[in-house]
C-alpha cells in the first residue's frame, strides 16, 4: 500500500515533466539514430576487382556483383590484382583461378570490407549470406585488419544496451537524490514507511517507465533503424529491462553518495565511461588477461553480450541465461544495498 | 510500555554529535502528555536536532529518547505522530491535493476517509481554494501552511512542529493558534520550536535550549518568576545568557 503510493506518486511526478519523458523516451532513439547514420548508413559500394580466368562461369559471378551495385574490375592475373588492391584500386579481391574461389579484402574499413564479403558471399553461393555463416570452402585473406574489425551490426547491440542504460542511471540517480536534498526523504523516513518499501517504491514507479523505454528501444532499433535482428523481439525487449533495472538501482544506490546534481554528473566518467569499454564495443583481445577480467564487474557487459546474442546470434533463453541472471543479481544487490544505505537516514 | 500518565516522550541524557560537535550535550527532557510545550533558544541552539530525534529520523550518540513509550526509532510509533519540518518537504512539481494524498496512504489513510481529512486539514489552514495548484505556484507562507496541514493529516497524538507558524500573517497565525490549542484540548500533545515570544507565552510549558544544553524549562510564570524577568522575551535573554533561576 505504501510502496504503491509512492510508485504512483513517482509517476504523476513523471507526467507532469514532459521534459524528463522526453529525455528517457526520446534521447536513447536519438543517440541511435545519429549512431546508426555515422557507422551504419548505407555501405559505400563497394569496388571488387575479378581475376579472369577463361572458360569459366565468372560472367554471372561477375554479373550478379554488378547488379548488386558493385563496381567490377578485371585482371588478367591474380598478381596485377594483388597489387591493385595494395594500392587501394580496388576494395576487395575474388580470384577465380585456383582450385577454390578465394577472396582477398583490403580491410582497413570494416564496413566496406563487411560490404564487399556479403556481395561475394551472396553472389558465389546464394543462401550463405543469409545465415551469416561463412561458407567452409570459402578462403577469405584480410590485406589489413580481420574478420574480428567490428561493424555497426556488431557493435549496434552494444550501443542498445548503452543507451538504454545511461539515461535511466541519470534520471534515477538525480530522482532519487532530489528527494534527498529537498528533504522530501527525511519527511517521508518520518513515516512509518519501512525502508525496503522505499526502494520498491522507487523500482515500482521507474519500472514502468522503464519498461516502456526498454519497449519503445527495442522496437525502434530493429523495425525503424533495421539493426540486424536474428532473435527474438520479446528476449530483446526482457534484456533491455534488466539492464534499465539495474541502472535504476545502481543510480538511486550512487545518489546515496552525491551531495548535488554535479556530482551525479561525476559519476559517468567513473561508472558509465570504463563500461562502455569493457562491454564489447573495443576488442579486448589483446589486452592483458587480468584487466581484462575487469568486465565481470560491470553489469553492461553482461547486457551486450546478451544483446548480441539475441540480435548477431539467434539465440534463445536457453544460451543467454546466465547473462539475465547476473544482470538480475546485480539488480538485487544494488537493491538491498539501497535499503542497507538509507540507514544513514533512518536506522529502522 | 505507553500509558497515559507518563509523560509523552522522554529525552533521557542525550548525546548528539554532528560533524565533530556535540550539537545536544548530555540533555534530558520530558513533553508532558496533553500539553503544548513550546522548545526555545538561539538559532544553532540545537532545536530542530531534538525535534529529529523525537521524530525517529536521527539517532542519538548516546541516552535514550521514548516516544509514546516506545524507544525510538520505532516504526509503530512513527504512525502517531505527525512531524512539520523547518524547511518545507513538499513535492514542488505536484500539486497540493497530491502531496496530500502522497503522505496520506503513507499513514493508511485511504478512500473517503482520506478525501475527508484532506478537506478539514485544508480548511484549518484556510488553504481549500488552493487544493488543485501546483506546489510550485505556492507562496512560501502556502508552503507552510500545507506542510501543517499534512502533519495533521493521520490526527497524530503527538504533533512535532518546527517553527510552523514562520512566514504566516498575524491573522491566519492567530486562526492557526486557535485550531491548535483546540487540539490540546482534545488531548493532542504539541511540542513546537518557536522564535515568537508572543507564541511562547501561550504555551503550557516552556523548554530553553542554548549550546545543546537545557537551560531552564517550566510553565511561561513559572519562568518568569524564577528569572525576575517581566516578560518571557526577558526571561529568554536572561536564560538564553546562561543565568538559571
Ligand atoms: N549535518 C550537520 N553537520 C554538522 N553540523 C550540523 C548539522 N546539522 C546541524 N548542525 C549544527 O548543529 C547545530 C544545531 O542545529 P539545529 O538545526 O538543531 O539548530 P536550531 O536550534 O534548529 O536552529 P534554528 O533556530 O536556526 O533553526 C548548529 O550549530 C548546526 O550548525
Ligand atoms: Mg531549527
Amino acid at each position: 500500500m505504501r510502496t504503491r503510493a509512492l510508485a504512483y506518486r513517482i509517476i504523476r511526478q513523471f507526467l507532469r515533466d514532459k521534459r524528463t519523458l522526453a529525455l528517457l523516451f526520446l534521447a536513447p532513439l536519438l543517440v541511435l539514430t545519429l549512431m546508426n547514420f555515422v557507422f551504419g548508413g548505407a555501405s559505400p559500394a563497394p569496388s571488387i576487382g575479378l581475376v579472369t580466368v577463361p572458360g569459366t562461369s565468372q560472367e554471372t559471378v561477375s554479373q550478379q556483383l554488378r547488379q548488386a551495385g558493385a563496381t567490377i574490375r578485371g585482371y588478367g592475373d591474380s598478381k596485377s590484382g594483388e597489387t591493385a588492391l595494395e594500392h587501394g584500386d580496388i576494395d576487395a579481391l575474388l580470384d577465380l583461378g585456383g582450385a577454390a574461389p578465394r577472396i582477398a579484402l583490403e580491410g582497413t574499413d570494416p564496413a566496406v570490407s563487411k560490404a564487399s564479403l556479403g556481395l561475394l558471399q551472396q553472389a558465389l553461393s546464394p543462401g550463405a549470406a543469409a545465415s551469416g555463416s561463412m561458407d567452409g570452402k570459402l578462403q577469405v585473406d584480410y590485406l589489413h585488419g580481420s574478420a574480428s574489425l567490428s561493424s555497426f551490426d556488431a557493435f549496434g547491440p552494444v550501443l542498445v544496451g548503452l543507451f538504454g542504460f545511461f539515461f535511466v542511471f541519470l534520471l534515477a540517480g538525480v530522482s532519487f537524490l532530489r528527494e534527498r536534498t529537498t528533504g522530501t526523504l527525511e519527511r517521508l523516513l518520518a513515516a512509518p514507511i519501512r525502508r525496503w518499501e522505499v526502494v520498491a517504491g522507487y523500482l515500482g514507479g521507474f519500472g514502468l517507465f522503464t519498461l516502456l523505454q526498454a519497449a519503445l528501444i527495442a522496437w525502434y532499433s530493429t523495425s525503424v533503424l533495421g539493426l540486424y535482428m536474428e532473435g527474438s523481439f520479446w528476449l530483446l525487449m526482457l534484456v533491455n529491462l534488466l539492464l534499465a533495472l539495474t541502472a535504476l538501482t545502481l543510480g538511486t544506490l550512487l545518489s546515496t553518495y552525491a551531495g548535488n546534481e554535479f556530482q551525479i554528473i561525476q559519476f559517468i566518467p567513473l561508472v558509465i565511461v570504463p563500461q562502455v569499454f569493457f562491454s564489447g564495443l573495443f576488442n579486448l583481445d589483446a589486452m592483458n588477461e587480468w584487466l581484462r577480467h575487469i568486465r565481470l564487474v560491470m553489469p553492461l557487459y553482461y547486457g551486450a553480450d546478451a544483446l548480441k546474442g539475441v540480435m548477431l546470434r539467434g539465440e534463445g533463453l536457453a544460451s543467454i541465461w546466465p547473462d539475465l541472471a547476473v544482470l538480475f543479481g546485480f539488480s538485487l544487490l544494488f537493491a538491498l544495498l539501497n535499503v542497507l544505505a538509507l540507514k544513514k537516514q533512518r536506522s529502522i | 510500555m505507553d500509558h497515559p500518565t507518563l509523560p509523552a516522550a522522554d529525552l533521557r541524557q542525550i548525546t548528539r554529535r554532528l560533524g565533530n560537535r556535540e550539537v545536544l550535550r548530555n540533555l534530558s527532557l520530558q513533553i508532558p502528555r496533553g500539553r503544548l510545550t513550546g522548545l526555545l533558544g538561539p538559532s544553532g541552539s540545537g532545536k530542530t536536532t531534538l525535534v529529529k530525534l523525537l521524530a525517529g529520523i536521527d539517532k542519538a550518540d548516546e541516552g535514550e529518547v521514548t516516544v509514546l513509550g516506545r524507544s525510538m526509532p520505532a516504526l509503530p510509533v512513527l504512525q502517531r505522530i505527525g512531524y512539520m519540518a523547518q524547511s518545507d518537504a513538499l513535492y514542488a512539481d505536484l500539486t497540493a491535493k497530491d502531496n496530500l494524498v502522497f503522505f496520506g496512504k503513507l499513514y493508511g489513510l485511504r478512500g473517503s476517509r482520506l478525501q475527508e481529512r484532506i478537506a478539514a486539514v485544508m480548511a484549518l489552514v484556510a488553504l481549500d481554494d488552493h487544493l488543485h495548484k501546483s506546489v510550485a505556484a505556492y507562496s512560501g507562507g502556502m508552503k507552510r501552511r500545507l506542510s501543517l496541514a499534512i502533519s495533521l493529516l493521520h490526527e497524530p497524538e503527538l504533533l512535532l512542529l518546527d517553527e510552523p507558524t514562520v512566514g504566516i500573517d498575524p491573522v491566519l497565525r492567530q486562526s492557526i493558534w486557535r485550531e491548535l490549542l483546540q487540539l490540546r484540548d482534545g488531548g493532542t500533545t504539541i511540542l513546537m520550536t518557536t522564535h515568537v515570544m508572543d507564541e511562547a507565552e501561550k504555551c503550557d510549558s516552556i523548554a530553553f535550549i542554548r549550546s545543546g544544553e537545557l537551560t531552564a524549562a517550566g510553565s511561561p510564570r513559572e519562568l518568569m518568576e524564577r528569572s525576575g524577568a517581566s516578560s518571557i522575551e526577558q526571561a529568554f535573554i536572561a536564560m538564553g545568557e546562561g543565568v538559571t533561576a
